[in-house]
This record gives C-alpha cells, structure tokens and sequence, in this order.
C-alpha cells in the first residue's frame, strides 16, 4: 500500500525528522494563499510515483503569482497514470548537500536493512550502479533494533556535510518510525543537509505492509488510491484479486500458482488471457460476482474454468460457478477442467447441471478454450 | 527435514473448523499427531488427542518434533515463538498475509531454537504413502502416489497439478515440499532442493517456481553441481510486471524476478525448463535412468 508525500512525512515530523512547513491544496487559488503565508516555495504534485520531477509534477515559485500558474499547469496532469488532484506547497530549503536514507525489508537476509548513501536526490539505484561503495547497508536485528553505535559505524569514513552524530541520530528515528508504522519502506531521497547544517527531509516515501495493513487502520484510511480500471476496483471493493489482460480467453481458477500456470498455458497454445482471477475455497461464495465481473470485460470470447483443488474443495467452488452460470446465461463458451479435492463431485455437477463434459487433461481445456476465442490453439 | 511416519506433530489451533478437517485428514492418513494447542480449550480432548495450553506445555508432557499452524495472521507471531520455544525441530506455517515484521521476529526466533521453518503461506509437506502436514490433498490417489520424485512447489494449486501430471505419467513422489507464497519464507526452494540431493528415496526432483524474488536462480547455483536430474516450470511468463499475482512474493519490480532470468539460470545449470506443466514428467523421465 503506497501513500503520497503528503501522507508520508507527518510520520517522519512525528518520529523527530524534520520536514519543511508546507500545506496541501487542491485548487490554483488555494496554492496561491498557501504561498502567501509559506513563503518561497516549491509546488509539488501528490502523487504514488518517483517521476513526478521529470514530468514537471514539481515545480519552484518566488512569488504567490508563480506558484498559481505553476499549479494551474500541474493540478490535473497526468503523470505515470496518475491524475494530479491535489499539490503540496512547501517552503524551499537552502541545500548544502543531497543523501539517501531508507529502512526496508530485506527477503535475502528474513530481517530489515538500513541504507544510506551520499548520492542523494537521484534515483537510488542509478547511484548505486555508478558507485557501489556510497552506499552503506546495514544489516538490522529485528529482536534489536538499529542502535546509535550501529548507525554511526555505517557512517564511518564519508565526509559529510553536518554532524555524524546527527545523521546517525536521524537513522536511528527513520528506523523506529518504519517499526512503528509497520513500514515495507520508508524513504528519504533526498536528506538535505542545509547551508546551516540543519538535517531535513525533502520527500518521503512510505509503503505500508499489506499484511499489516489490519492492524494500521489509521494509516490505510490515507493510503494512495491503486491505478485500477473499473473492473479491478469492482473486484477489490468484493474481496476479489482480479487483474485486467489484453487477451479474449477468460480464466476462472482457484491459487494464484494455478491461475498465473493457466494464463501461461493458453499463451503457449496460442491465445491471449483476459483476465487474472483466482477464487479460493473461502471465495466460493463469491464465485457469481467474480463472474459477473469477468463477464464485463467485452474482450472476452470463451472461458476456462481451471480448479485444481488442495485446500480449495473443488465441488464447492464448481457449485458456485454453476449457479452463477444458470443465472446470468453467458452467451460464451465454458471449458472445465477440475482434479483435486473433490473432483468426482465437481466434475458430476458440472455435467448434471450443465451438460458439459469437463476435459480430463489441463492443455486439452486450454486448446478448446483458445480456438472458441479464435485462436490459432497451436503448440 | 522430511517428515516420517515416526514423526510426532502438534496441531495449533486444532480446535478450528480447518484445523479439525485437515487434523483428521492426517490422522486416516497415518500422520503420528500427538496433540493440539488451544488456550481456552487446556485439558480437553478433541480428535481423540490432548489439547494443550500451550506448544511448550505440550512438549513437557509429550515432546513433538512438528508444529503444524492453523493460525490467523495477527496471532501467527505468538504461535511460531512459542513453537519455537517448544523446541519444535520443524514448524510448517499455513497461515497468509501475517505481517512482515512479525514474520522476521518469527525466523529469528527459529535461528535461536534451531527450527526449521517450512513457509509462511505454504500448503505443507507430503510423504506419500507415510505422512503429512498441512492442506495438501495426500490422501487423493489420482494426485499423490508414492515413487521416485521430490516435488518443491512455492503453489498448494500448481504443486496438485504438477503431482497429477507425474501420477498420470506412472511417477510417484518421495515427497512434496511445499515453500510458501510469501517474500520471506524459513526454507526456500534452494534449501528444500538440497533436502532431496539428501534424501536417499529421491531420484530426481521437479521444481515448480514463480516469477518474483531470486530463489530460481540460487535454487540454480546448487542444481549445477548436482548428480540427480532437475526439471522445473515456472508460473507467471504471461504475467505483467509490476502486479502482484496473487502471492505477495509473486512480482516482477524494477526487471527483477522475471521469467527469463529464472529460465536461463535453471537452463544454464542444466535443468530441463517445461513451458507447460504436462511436459514436466517427460523431461524427468527422459533423464532418470534405471528406472
């Protein structure tokens, strides 16, 4: 889950880091009254993506007229997919000098790593290819923490523009605040140090655990909205995972290794996936409105219905999409294969019910289902 | 570790409606499940075993070598530390979208108590024809019959899948080892793979991968140097970078974690690389000799 700017620093301010005074606004007039009270400022887009500078998403002003016709030009740009619906208007910092600081997950090592670099304000991993030795990687005890003396030995021999004992004291809050706010990441690109040595951060970006997410309720009410089509939010707003694809063959399946395997396979005989939707063994339930919403996408030209059945009854979920299929009557084509638990069951309903024979083998429900969407169905 | 018939398993929350329909799944089986962990329900009885209070609790009385966990996220945590402090030798972790942080508080705590730690977000092991724990259909014969392959699968769907195909084709398994959905799991496939170079009822071994993360590729490292034949697939070559399909671990970000590096790795270390499921039996069969 990814938050914007202006949702992610207040959890920095409030860990001890200091952020410029800034305020959100949503309209050119109230950026403009913002720059009054502000000062010199900079007017930066709020939106979840690292190409909001190069787009012209931020922008800096002297004046409360400049700021106005700045954010008349940003507020509804479009940028990597994300229309621009509110700015932060900030106070410009004098810059001396430009770090990278983060706390992140680390898969590799099961445990949280902090990263510091004096190749700040670029992108991080740009700066890592040009030169491997500035960044530092400190490997963190989850049990422990990230203490004062580990974060001043990561700092050990760089020259830096304010104290090292201030910055260590700044990684030491960026790590309890990533703790706190069960972070994935928490990012500051770029850490100012400025022309009086004062250490502040100029962006932040935070993405909670989606895992977490349950127990952080006050943190996922300002979360970024996600880049969905219509269809995916329908789906998400049901509890569903559904992905929109290009292709005209729509997959129904149960685990998400079966349903990427499915898509897989009506690629390698010659189709195009639809869509990414995997219903479990507790989804069953929702079986007719994972059809409905699979049925709205007017690409598609057949289905495949693909149940492989470990946890996941098979004849639960097949029930489900039977009764789904008696009541909305698709004029498409339907292929069944389902093995697994309870697949004598599923494979009699589907017979009984609908008078499909389910295919025995997975490729031959995947070759029907491609050549009924006017595929090649080739190997 | 593989578990064996002999192998004693303690169920966490036993008393649920899937921790009792998959406890006597594995108890018709043969599973040795000596007992359950449910606080509220201490001292009782359910499925003709001992509820305990606790995992340590149930050691001091009868020590287990398995925690098995039907767990909800938010309490997983406590669960796995206290199996851990059980001196649990294996924990199998069933349970989905527990959160990051606690998920790396769990694998220290296994570091400290030597505890192997088999997912989060698996469907568990199966030895045909001895044991198993977990959510995997061991008892559907059309799936799962004893033989000579190992089968290590990040999917409880696709593994079934791949284990029909190898039944279909005349191939039993030695054992199925489920690694988990997850970004952060206690045994991954390269960990798992040198498991079954181990294990003398294993001839050769199927690897069932997913795009996202790098395990293929250092699963890869170890196949190379490897006597016993290697076939693998990979789920998710038709599958948009930067979504997460389904699994937390199942996402290509930044051109990491894609199919192509995945295959070219196994390929270069000489595993034979199936572009459908079917034709994994055939790529093992094919390099399995004396058989």
């Amino acid at each position: 889950m990814n938050f914007e700017e202006y949702a992610a620093k207040p959890l920095l301010a409030a860990a001890g880091i200091p952020v410029p005074p800034s305020r959100l606004a949503e309209t050119p007039a109230a950026v403009a009254a913002a720059a009054a009270d502000i000062g010199p400022c900079v007017v930066k887009a709020q939106v979840p993506t690292g190409k909001r500078g190069k787009a012209g998403g931020i922008k800096l002003a002297a004046t409360p007229e400049e700021a106005q016709t700045h954010a008349e030009a940003i507020i509804g740009m479009n940028i990597d997919g994300h229309r621009v619906a509110k700015v932060l208007v900030e106070a410009q910092v004098p810059i001396a000098a430009e770090y990278y600081a983060a706390v992140l997950n680390d898969p590799a090592s099961r445990a949280p790593v902090v990263l510091f670099s004096t190749m700040g304000g670029m992108d991080v991993e740009e700066a890592a290819e040009k030169d491997p030795s500035a960044m530092r990687r400190v490997p963190v005890s989850i049990n422990e923490g990230l203490s004062k003396d580990a974060a001043l030995a990561a700092l050990d021999g760089l020259a830096l523009a304010a104290s090292t004992d201030d910055i260590a004291d700044c990684l030491v809050k960026l790590y309890d605040a990533y703790r706190r706010h069960d972070a994935e990441l928490l990012e500051i690109n770029p850490l100012v140090v400025t022309q009086d040595q004062r250490i502040v951060a100029l962006d932040c970006k935070f993405t909670l655990d989606d895992g977490a997410a349950p127990r952080q309720p006050d943190l996922v009410a300002q979360a970024a909205p996600e880049k969905l089509t219509a269809l995916e939010a329908e789906a998400q707003a049901a509890g569903l995972k559904y992905i929109e694809l290009g292709g005209s063959v729509g997959v129904l399946a149960n685990g998400a290794g079966l349903t990427m395997t499915t898509m897989d396979a009506i690629t390698h005989f010659g189709g195009a996936p639809a869509n990414f939707l995997e219903i479990g063994g507790e989804a069953y339930t929702k079986s007719k409105v994972a059809l409905e919403i699979l049925l709205k996408n007017p690409n598609i030209r057949s289905l495949l219905v693909n149940f492989c059945g470990a946890f996941a009854r098979t004849d639960v979920m097949a029930e489900g999409v039977i009764k789904a299929w008696q009541a909305l009557q698709p004029d498409i084509p339907v292929f069944f294969t389902i093995h697994g638990t309870g697949e004598d069951e599923a494979v009699e309903l589907v017979k009984r019910e609908l008078g499909i024979e389910p295919y025995d083998l997975m490729d031959d429900a995947v070759q029907a289902a491609v050549r009924a969407a006017g595929g090649e169905a080739s190997a | 570790m593989i578990i064996r018939k002999n192998h004693k398993i303690l169920v966490q929350g036993i008393t649920g409606k899937q921790g009792t329909f998959w406890t006597r799944e594995m108890q018709t089986y043969g599973a040795s499940v000596i007992g359950g962990v449910n606080p509220k329900k201490a001292g009782t009885e359910h499925l003709g075993v001992p509820v305990y209070g606790s995992a340590v609790e149930a050691a001091k009385q009868d020590p287990f070598d398995v925690a098995l966990m039907f767990i909800p996220p938010l309490a997983a945590k406590a669960a796995a530390l206290d199996a851990c402090a059980a001196g649990a030798k294996l924990l199998v972790c069933l349970t989905e979208h527990i959160p990051a942080q606690d998920v790396m508080e769990m694998h220290a705590a296994a570091a400290a108590s030597g505890t192997r730690i088999v997912g989060p977000n698996t469907a568990g092991l199966v030895t045909p024809g001895e044991s198993f724990a977990g959510i995997m259909p061991a008892f559907n014969k059309r799936v799962f019959q004893p033989g000579p392959i190992g089968v290590i699968s990040r999917s409880g769907s696709l593994g079934t899948l791949i284990c029909l195909n190898l039944t279909n084709a005349g191939l039993g398994q030695s054992v199925f080892y489920g690694i988990g959905g997850d970004p952060m799991i206690g045994t991954t496939t390269r960990d798992a793979l040198e498991i079954l170079d181990q294990d003398p009822g294993t001839q050769g071994v199927a690897i069932c991968g997913e795009i996202g993360g790098s395990m293929e590729e250092e699963a890869a490292e170890y196949a190379a140097g490897m006597k016993k034949p290697v076939a693998a697939f990979i789920a998710g070559r038709a599958s948009p970078p930067g979504k997460k399909m389904g699994h937390a671990g199942a996402i290509v970000s930044g051109g990491k974690g894609d199919y192509g590096s995945k295959r070219k790795a196994l390929e270069a270390a000489g595993v034979a690389v199936a572009d459908v499921p079917s034709q994994l039996p055939s790529l093992l069969a094919a390099r399995l000799t004396g058989l």
